[in-house]
């Protein structure tokens, strides 16, 4: 006959934040930024059809990183909640906030119910406002807190060392290009401080852009615009490119833009994330430390 | 739909318990719709008048909306429940392309529509039916296409133009006459426009372009582009065009005899 083993909640609970941690860092990071007319969202993430950044409604976007099947579930959910939401009352009346704060319910729950498994997701839900001031952006960590974040954000795999090198070079009034090639700077190092080269293919970005036209204000970027913005920062690093970018924003839109479109420039970009990395390098495993509160405090 | 009548069905147009009635309920009724195809696209109009019997309840009432960035619908028939109908359309439709990462198809929208019709069949018993006319742009068979509807659901598909509300019958008389196969964007705005000032002429609910308040139909067009709705500025150059013509021949273009 075995004798059941006692196992004090601290002990528990840490055990379950070990396992999800560990599950998450398995994966590529995502980055968020803010720019002057929005937030820009960059994914490493080499499907097509997998998305690790989504629409959720008119302002509000999310990204996520983790298992698929967990974080796809939760994005779903939202949609659905939103949805609701809006129909329920009003457009405006969806706000992140509120999204935010039912996925931090939804974590909490499974975080701390002991029947369940934890996800091992962390969730980034960002609403785009009139003003860059007004932007809101929201990480939601494994177990169901909310951080409020601004300017940069980084989750996944190597999110301490990418978040505390984008909190260095982040600035606010950056253009897209500019905030764009920050991110990819950010993803294409790796954690023994080496760099991988990212092009166009193995990068989702979209954006939540304030001066579309449309009341829905997502945006993927893809194939040739992406290329090109990847570029226009690679040479020298005062150009604004923002009409170039702007014109092209209104084009294309929708769920409908083929996906077949990224094959398109790879030459050009390798070139591009090249010479824009070359100069920036110092924040190496050192820097990892003391930049996030929040990985110490949860367990 | 499926997902609201799971979670709030109190929600849904369908389920409500229908009002005990004595005689026909008043309520205001949008009246006529148009639509003509054209290579390249289609153009939906509606005029702007709102009836409640024989009372102009709203003289500035917009029918037409947009379904998706694809497709739009518009509505003859009592207002309130129309509008009501196109508001969950369009979500479903936003809903759909979220979820599933894609646009349902022009078809599954057209069928889409022929369920919700369906399902106010009682309200439509009682003399509050809901008909619309469903346009758009279909992307795998590059053309416009237009779908009709009847009280029950029905759906057809029609080619080359269309016609709903109580005008209706005017307007497609009026279009039969204008319509060529080899219309421009232009010229399939001004023959909708054609339609709606004889569907006006000939039916006291039908509102014509209203010169004195600056009150023109509402037009549409969706192409490969997507929808887009006319200007201010644009209609009212093409109403004032059909309506100078008219000054000069009340009963508009001539057709030829044989």
């Amino acid at each position: 006959m075995s004798t059941p083993f006692y196992v004090s909640p601290q002990q528990a609970m840490a055990d379950r934040a070990e396992y999800a941690r560990k599950g998450i860092a398995r994966g590529r990071s995502v980055v968020v930024l803010q720019y002057t007319d929005g937030v820009v969202f960059v994914a490493e993430n080499p499907s097509r059809a997998l998305h690790k950044v989504s629409e959720i409604y008119d302002r509000i976007a999310f990204a996520a990183v983790g298992k698929y099947n967990e974080f796809e579930n939760l994005r779903i959910g939202g949609v659905r909640y939103a949805d609701l939401r809006g129909y329920t009352y009003d457009r405006e009346d969806v706000t992140a906030r509120g999204l935010a704060n039912v996925y931090a319910q939804t974590l909490g729950s499974i975080f701390s119910s002991a029947a369940e498994k934890p996800y091992e997701v962390e969730l980034i839900v960002a609403e785009v406002g009139n003003a860059p001031e007004d932007d809101q952006i929201y990480r939601l960590p494994h177990d169901g807190s909310i951080v409020d974040e601004h300017g940069s954000v980084a989750v996944g795999g190597n999110a301490d060392q990418i978040s505390s090198y984008l909190d260095q070079r982040h600035r606010d009034g950056m253009t897209l290009a500019e905030a764009l090639r920050l991110a990819v700077d950010s993803l294409s190092r790796d954690t023994n401080g080496g760099e991988r080269t990212l092009t166009a293919e193995h990068l989702e970005v979209a954006t939540l852009d304030r001066t579309r036209p449309q009341q829905r204000k997502f945006k993927r970027i893809l194939g040739r615009q992406l290329s090109r913005l990847l570029d226009e920062h690679g040479g020298s690093g005062a150009e604004k490119p923002e009409a170039g970018a702007e014109g092209d924003a209104g084009e294309s839109s929708g769920a409908g833009d083929a996906a077949g479109k990224g094959a398109k420039g790879k030459g050009a970009n390798g070139k591009a994330a090249d010479g824009g990395t070359g100069a920036k390098d110092d924040s190496g495993p050192g820097a990892a430390d003391g930049s996030e509160a929040e990985s110490g405090s949860e367990d | 739909m499926d997902f609201l009548g799971g979670q709030a069905p109190e929600l849904l147009p369908g389920k409500r318990p229908l009002p005990p009635v004595q005689g026909a309920i008043e309520a205001p009724h949008g009246t006529t719709i148009v639509a003509v195809s054209f290579p390249g696209g289609v153009v939906l109009a509606g005029d702007r008048r709102a009836t409640m019997g024989n009372v102009i309840a709203q003289r500035d009432i917009e029918k037409v909306f947009p379904a998706d960035e694809y497709s739009a619908v518009g509505i003859a028939g009592t207002a309130g429940l129309a509008v009501e109908m196109v508001k969950l359309f369009q979500l479903e439709l936003e809903h759909f392309e979220k979820v599933e990462g894609a646009q349902l198809s022009l078809e599954g929208k057209a069928n889409r529509l022929s369920t919700m019709i369906r399902s106010n069949l009682g309200m439509a018993m009682q003399g509050l039916a809901v008909v619309p006319l469903f346009a758009g742009y279909d992307i795998d068979r590059e053309k416009g296409r237009i779908f009709s509807y009847d009280v029950t659901g029905g759906r057809s598909e029609e080619h080359g133009f269309a016609a709903t509300g109580s005008g209706s019958v005017f307007a497609r008389s009026a279009l039969k006459k204008l319509f060529r196969e080899d219309f421009t964007e232009h010229q399939a705005a001004t023959a909708v426009v054609q339609g709606l000032y004889d569907a006006a002429d000939d039916d006291s609910a039908t509102g014509g372009p209203d010169m004195a308040r600056r009150i023109y139909p509402i037009v549409t067009v969706i192409t490969e582009e997507g929808f887009k709705k006319l200007t201010e500025a644009e209609v009212s150059e093409i109403a004032r065009a059909v309506h100078e013509r008219r000054l000069e021949q009340p009963d508009g273009p001539r057709a030829a005899l044989l």
